[in-house]
């Protein structure tokens, strides 16, 4: 089987104030289809910097990055947005909904943008998916931190994704309500057949991943099959 | 691209924004509702004219003269088969026997049916044509109301009386205004001789005014007939077409000046346009850094807004040029004396087509600085707010380079001239530099010396002019530049004023008496000794024409196509004078001064001003020969004099020295001073009464009317500068609106640790103070600048700038800015800090 995210030597570097700063050295690893691994590490240790890169939401200074069989290194930033539409999904640790859009129309704007039509009911069945079908008219201010993440859930699954990432999902939650997201997380991903990648500060919730990769210092320090 | 949705995502986005895109709107608003009344009015003044043709003309053909037109050249006119009628006018005085006013006045001595299209509309009606018969005078209403004389009552023009018929209301082709320093008097032709007023040295203008029959066709007996007569006898002429098109051209330019004060106002509204997108913009990154993690491309989120914007900058085009096109209504009425049709104003679509199109041009233009901004804004700024790329956009160079090609642009076609639109371009970006120069270098001040050792609120308000995404540069350059225009259209104002009032001060003659013939001199100078005036000069006046320049005659000159020499110098009428000395006002800068002439043999030295010498193209000891009423005269360049033309003198472009001149026919000015109106009147009455050939201005008089011409202009400026002013006002307001969603956060954080109510009032009392004080000086020292520039190369006149208003301005514009700050952040004062927070975040 074609591995669906494939990582060789990945580096990141930043200038600053003229002396070069290694956030990322190296990295390597792939995905298989229907993996689920997560990204574990000290804050700074450069996990939401691989994920960006791995998403293609920036370029890497060295290595490379094949997403569902596609380089993403030569691709500029429009090649890249429509590979991210086509493939990849997201959920963001501060939600991230268009604050002028409804919990229904943010649900839809993945599908809008690939021109898709008559996509309301689909949106409408995910938002019923994560039980926010009665808000659906619903401005993101004007629900609550869990539900917002729900919004946020059911529109990384709206297009189909490939892959999906995942920035500490449940980092800006209540223990209850970031339990009661994990569930809904694990539950569509395990439906749809998605690859998962999340990157998270929650041992329990890494665990719950088939394979942890343990970032330190930019560096892969470990990377472990859980058995879950 | 796919355009519905991007449509469906602008109306989207904009529900929860419009109150922020209203105001964007309401700043270009004003600007085109100025522009679309002024181009409205415009075309509805140029069909008028075009209608009016005729009318402005009152003949197919005016034929003009300083001489009277000769018998061979009357037989010609009379062998052209056309209606012909006579006007003969002059300055003189008039007397109204009932008061014993007297009064400078244009007396029209009219002879055949004159006006042939469009009439004098008189009250009561139908004596413009009466009076001819009726032996009876018709004189300007205006004129009559001063006088406090009626129909009914009786004037003297020269040595006879005549009845006052009706008050003259309107005259072909005359703007009102034009008939206030001379008002016409009109009368039959034929009483013109037993007047006595047509003597030698007067300055009288001969008309004739032919009206060819329908079958006749005119403009081919006119280039191959008429014309080359007119040309061989070096007459003047004015046809309809040229009448239509010189009018249409004066008022042209009229219109093109008020387009430009509109489009400065324009200008403004697109700070306005700029400053609030760019805040609005802000807001709006991570919505698009989301959208492109979701895979939308940086062009699909510029379009969004691009699209908000474009239908915003229409909604408000459009709300303009329906005010516009209200405003246009009041025009006549603002305009009323400047104008010469009566013009009844219209709906003008293509004004009002022409003003959308401007709007949505300038606000999409002006949009599109910050909006590129977001062109290039990284998905990763969705994971981390921090992120920012820095890298500059090569396409808003592309932008800047269209807006200075479009206010270049849109100024030439205004003002018609490239170096004139290249002055106004310059200009506007040089405001535009140095307030920008001037709010980077404050931002730069502050921190360098930041005062840590002041006050929390006073550190507090100094620091907030230099916080990420300040209103810093943009207040100071909507401010400034409001304040600049303001300011420099109020000191051109106050300088046209000035310079009216200078000419009035105390000590300065004021009345000058003229069109003395010289058996009169002794007597007049007699009257104005017995009244107790001074005599301050007695100057005697010979009028001639050139003849030739270094050998070559005035002929051969004219018809060089290549010489340097300017048109005026051969074709004016010269009144000069002679004398053995030099007046005060003048002083040699080269050659010599001679003033005598001891022996007919001797070569005759005379005095140029230094005005014509260089149009002459002339020096020291060049011949020049003049023609002395049929007498050619040679004479040699002695010296050359600089004129203080703002002294109420007698100046002359050329003296004679004494000794050449004494028999020729000449005419005689006293000047004198008269201290009060009564004496004045009196004086007057007493010199026409004996004299009625002899002229008399009173400066006093053109004084006051000088001062109503000057307030009526800037009314119509004022008028114009209203649309900036509130613009200026609106843009304000919109920048500080704009600006308190980026200070709520901080108010209500400070709120929360404990701020009072007095402390968030005055940190923004004093920020907003900073603000307001900078622009408006940095705006009047601008404004000083440019009437400077204007006075001293335009004006010709010092400038001395008024200390009060300058002051006033300041505090005016400084407290509006701290008001409409403090204002603001009321919402934030009055309310608990959590609820703005549910609300506003």
């Amino acid at each position: 089987m074609n591995p669906i995210l494939e990582v060789k030597n990945l580096t990141k570097t930043y200038k600053s104030n003229s002396k070069p700063l290694t956030v990322l050295d190296h990295i390597n690893f792939s995905l298989l289809p229907g993996d689920i691994c997560s990204i574990v590490g000290p804050s700074g240790s450069g996990k939401t910097t691989l994920l960006g890169l791995c998403a293609g939401l920036d370029r890497a200074s060295e290595g490379s990055v094949v997403l569902n069989g596609v380089s993403l290194d030569g691709l500029n930033e429009d090649e890249r947005a429509k590979v991210r539409n086509r493939y990849v999904g997201f959920i963001f640790q501060n939600f991230n909904l268009m604050p002028t859009l409804t919990a229904l129309e943010n649900v839809m704007v993945p599908l809008e943008l690939r021109g898709e039509k008559n996509i309301a009911p689909r949106a409408i069945e995910l938002l019923d998916k994560v039980g926010l079908a009665g808000r659906k008219n619903h401005y993101p201010t004007q629900l609550s931190g869990g539900e917002q993440q729900r919004v946020s859930i059911a529109r990384a699954f709206s297009n189909q994704p490939q892959i999906l990432f995942a920035d500490e999902p449940t980092g800006n939650l209540d223990e209850e309500t970031g339990t009661h997201i994990e569930k809904l997380i694990f539950e569509l991903n395990r439906e749809a057949g998605t690859t998962l990648v999340l990157v998270t500060h929650d041992p329990g919730l890494a665990e719950r991943t088939q394979r942890i990769i343990r970032i330190k210092g930019g560096k892969v320090a470990s990377d472990t099959l859980t058995g879950s | 691209m796919n355009y519905s949705w991007l449509l469906k995502m602008a109306w989207r986005d904009s529900r929860r924004n419009r109150s922020r895109l209203l105001l964007f709107m309401s700043s270009i608003i004003l600007g085109i509702a100025a522009l679309v009344a002024i181009n409205s009015f415009g075309e509805s003044m140029q069909g008028e004219i075009n209608r009016e043709a005729k009318a402005l003309l009152g003949a197919d053909l005016e034929i003009e003269s300083r001489q009277p037109f000769s018998d061979s050249t009357r037989r010609f006119f009379d062998s052209l088969g056309a209606e012909i009628a006579e006007e003969v006018s002059f300055a003189s005085m008039v007397l109204f026997p009932q008061n014993g006013g007297t009064r400078l006045v244009q007396v029209r001595a009219i002879g055949g049916g004159y006006p042939f299209y469009g009439s004098i509309e008189t009250i009561p009606a139908g004596a413009g044509s009466r009076f001819r018969t009726d032996k009876a005078a018709i004189a300007d209403n205006t004129l009559l109301l001063q006088y406090n004389a009626a129909p009914g009552d009786s004037i003297s023009v020269g040595n006879l009386t005549f009845p006052i018929l009706a008050r003259v209301t309107k005259v072909p082709g005359q703007a009102g205004i034009a008939t206030t320093v001379a008002p016409p008097v009109f009368i039959p032709l034929q009483y013109l001789d037993a007047t006595g007023l047509l003597q030698k040295g007067s300055r009288i203008n001969y008309k004739i005014y032919l009206k060819f029959s329908e079958e006749v066709d005119f403009n081919s007996l006119f280039e191959n007939t008429i014309e080359p007569r007119l040309e061989k006898e070096e007459l003047r002429y004015d046809t309809v077409e040229e009448r239509k098109r010189e009018t249409g051209e004066t008022y042209e330019d009229l219109t093109g000046f008020l387009n430009l004060v509109a489009f400065v106002a324009l200008l403004l509204g697109c700070i306005g346009v700029a400053s609030s997108v760019h805040i609005y913009i802000k807001d709006k990154v991570s919505q698009v850094a989301i959208l492109r993690c979701l895979g939308g491309s940086g062009s699909q989120g510029v379009g969004i807004f691009l699209l908000q914007i474009t239908i915003m900058g229409l909604a408000g085009s459009v709300a303009g040029a329906l005010l516009g096109s209200m405003i246009q209504f009041y025009l006549p009425q603002l305009f009323a004396g400047f104008l010469p049709v009566e013009v009844e104003v219209s709906i003008s679509w293509t004004a009002i087509l022409q003003g959308i199109v401007l709007g949505v041009i300038v606000a999409v233009l002006f949009a599109l600085l910050p909006l590129l901004s977001i062109r290039n804004v990284s998905p990763l700024t969705a994971l981390r707010a921090s992120y920012e790329s820095k890298e500059p956009d090569r396409l808003s160079y592309l932008v800047y380079f269209l807006i200075i090609l479009f206010i270049g642009g849109f100024a030439f076609l205004q003002l018609d001239d490239w170096k004139d639109a290249l002055f106004f371009t310059g200009g506007i970006l040089l405001a535009f530099a140095v307030l920008a120069g001037i709010a980077k270098l404050m931002i730069w001040l502050v921190r360098r010396f930041f005062p840590t050792g002041w006050s929390f609120v006073w550190r507090q308000s100094l620091a907030n002019l230099y916080r990420p995404d300040n209103q810093t540069l943009v207040l100071i350059i909507t401010i400034g530049l409001g304040t600049a225009l303001i300011s420099t259209l109020f000191f051109i104002q106050y300088l046209l004023l000035n310079k009216v009032e200078l000419t009035g001060s105390e000590n300065q003659p004021n009345m000058v008496v003229f069109d003395i013939q010289s058996n009169q001199v002794d007597d007049i100078t007699d009257i104005t000794k017995e009244f107790g005036l001074p005599m301050i000069q007695e100057v005697p006046v010979v009028t001639m024409r050139l003849a030739g320049i270094k050998d070559r005659t005035v002929e051969e000159m004219k018809a060089d196509t290549t010489t340097r020499i300017r048109g005026w110098v051969l074709n004016r009428e010269y009144r000069v004078t002679y004398r053995d000395s030099l007046i005060d006002s003048e002083t040699i800068t080269e050659g010599e001064w001679r003033g005598k002439v001891n022996s007919p043999q001797d070569s005759i030295f005379v005095s140029l001003s230094e005005n014509i010498v260089d149009d002459m193209k002339v020096d020291i000891g060049d011949k020049v020969t003049f023609n002395v009423q049929g007498v050619l005269m040679d004479t040699y360049v002695g010296s050359i004099r600089k004129i203080d033309w703002q002294r109420v003198q007698t100046n002359f472009i050329v003296v004679f020295p004494s000794g050449v001149l004494e028999r020729a026919p000449k005419f005689h000015v006293i000047i004198t001073r008269v201290d009060s109106a009564q004496l004045a009147a009196r004086y007057q009455q007493a010199v026409v009464q004996r004299f009625p050939n002899v002229s008399i201005i009173d400066l006093n008089l053109i004084l006051e009317t000088l001062d109503e011409i000057v307030a009526k202009v800037s009314f119509v400026i004022r008028f114009m500068a209203f649309f900036s002013i509130i613009t200026g006002v609106l843009v304000l307001i919109g920048s500080v609106i704009i600006s308190k969603y980026q200070r709520i956060r901080e108010s209500v954080l400070l709120r929360t640790l404990g701020a009072v109510r007095r402390h968030i009032l005055s940190i923004n009392a004093l920020e907003y103070f900073f603000l307001g004080s900078l622009a408006s000086i940095t705006g009047i020292l601008i404004s000083l600048l440019s009437s400077w520039g204007l006075a001293f190369f335009y004006f010709e006149t010092p400038f001395s700038p008024p200390l009060l208003p300058i002051l006033l301005t300041f505090l005016a514009i400084t407290g509006l800015t701290v008001l409409i700050g403090l204002v603001n952040s009321r919402g934030i004062i009055n309310r608990p800090p959590l609820e703005i927070l549910r609300r506003e975040v």
